[in-house]
């Protein structure tokens, strides 16, 4: 049985993948878990999931049918105007 | 500080020799064990009683004087002080390796616990920080005993090892074993000789550092 870790390097920080690991059931995996990701005190929490609860979405990408060009930002030069405007407040 | 007994300095290495020569043998399954996982932890495992080891080794030389590595590498075999019960290969039977360790695991539980209330301060921390590695262990000894429980090459191997895990600690201490593993007293396989094969781990054990005598690594 494959099981999929998730650990989390500090407190407050988001839980990140860290690997996937193959036992028997969930005591194993959970030790296995401490043995691979906890022993040098790089992980402050730890998930084990069984990968069968992972489910995996099969197209996820959302096609653009329509030009919203004017949703993105990468456009539009943010530098320049931000320099305008703290020349304008006298800020720069 | 007073000097420690030499009885409590004997007790530690002792421990110590049992800590090295069960690392060694259960360093054998490394790249063989049934799974990748149980390879790794198995090793991990092995390589925290070395750890342990070395840590022992430290303050019996501490107290008698020369250094760890000396103690650990540089004796003759007879002078050894594990149990037997430590010694056996039993690489190839993950049994029987499950069977020591768990019934390793547990004899050990009941000598740290006595360590830990050591009048020699040094040796009572130490094995209280040994106590935070070993609950490792334990567990990982524990969730194999429940997985093989029942099975009949198990549990052949955990009779068959029984009286040599009585060995491992004082006399003293071994009602406390036959409470835990809920297993009938025996004869216990007492520490002062060696199986068969120690010689050759011996041998093996310590190759590199003979080929060198002296040398600083």
């Amino acid at each position: 049985m494959i099981w999929e870790v998730f650990r989390q390097e500090r407190e407050g920080q988001p839980f990140q993948h860290g690997g996937s690991l193959e036992a028997p059931n969930l005591e194993f995996a959970e030790a296995y878990a401490v043995e691979f990701y906890g022993r040098r005190a790089e992980s402050v929490a730890l998930w084990v999931v069984p990968r069968d609860a992972v489910r995996e979405i099969e197209d996820p990408y959302v096609a653009d049918v329509f030009d919203r060009d004017y949703r993105r930002v990468d456009g539009y030069s943010l530098k320049l105007k931000l320099k305008e405007a703290r020349d304008r407040a006298g800020t720069a | 500080m007073q000097a420690p007994p030499e009885t409590a300095v004997e007790a530690v290495l002792a421990f110590a020799d049992d800590e090295l020569v069960l690392g060694w043998r259960d360093s054998e399954w490394t790249g063989i064990a049934p799974f990748l996982e149980e390879d790794v932890a198995f090793s991990s495992i092995a390589q925290g009683e070395i750890g342990h080891a070395r840590a022992l080794f430290e303050l019996a030389a501490g107290a008698r004087g020369g250094g760890g590595d000396e103690l650990a590498f540089d004796r003759e075999p007879g002078e050894y002080r594990c149990a037997p019960f430590v010694e056996l290969q039993l690489v190839h039977d993950w049994a029987a390796t499950v069977a020591r360790h768990w019934l390793y695991e547990t004899a050990d539980s009941i000598r740290v616990a006595a360590l830990m209330e050591s009048d020699w301060a040094e040796v009572a921390g130490l094995a209280a920080k040994m106590d935070r590695e070993e609950a490792y262990h334990r567990m990982h000894a524990q969730m194999w005993f429940e997985r093989l429980s029942g099975d009949e090459r198990f549990e052949a191997a955990l009779a068959e090892l029984w009286p040599y895990a009585l060995g491992v600690l004082e006399e003293d201490q071994r009602g406390r074993l036959v409470e835990l593993a809920g297993r009938e007293p025996v004869e216990p396989v007492e520490r002062g000789s060696h199986v068969d094969g120690f010689a050759a781990l011996h041998e093996e054990m310590t190759m590199v550092r003979r080929s060198v005598p002296g040398a600083t690594w």
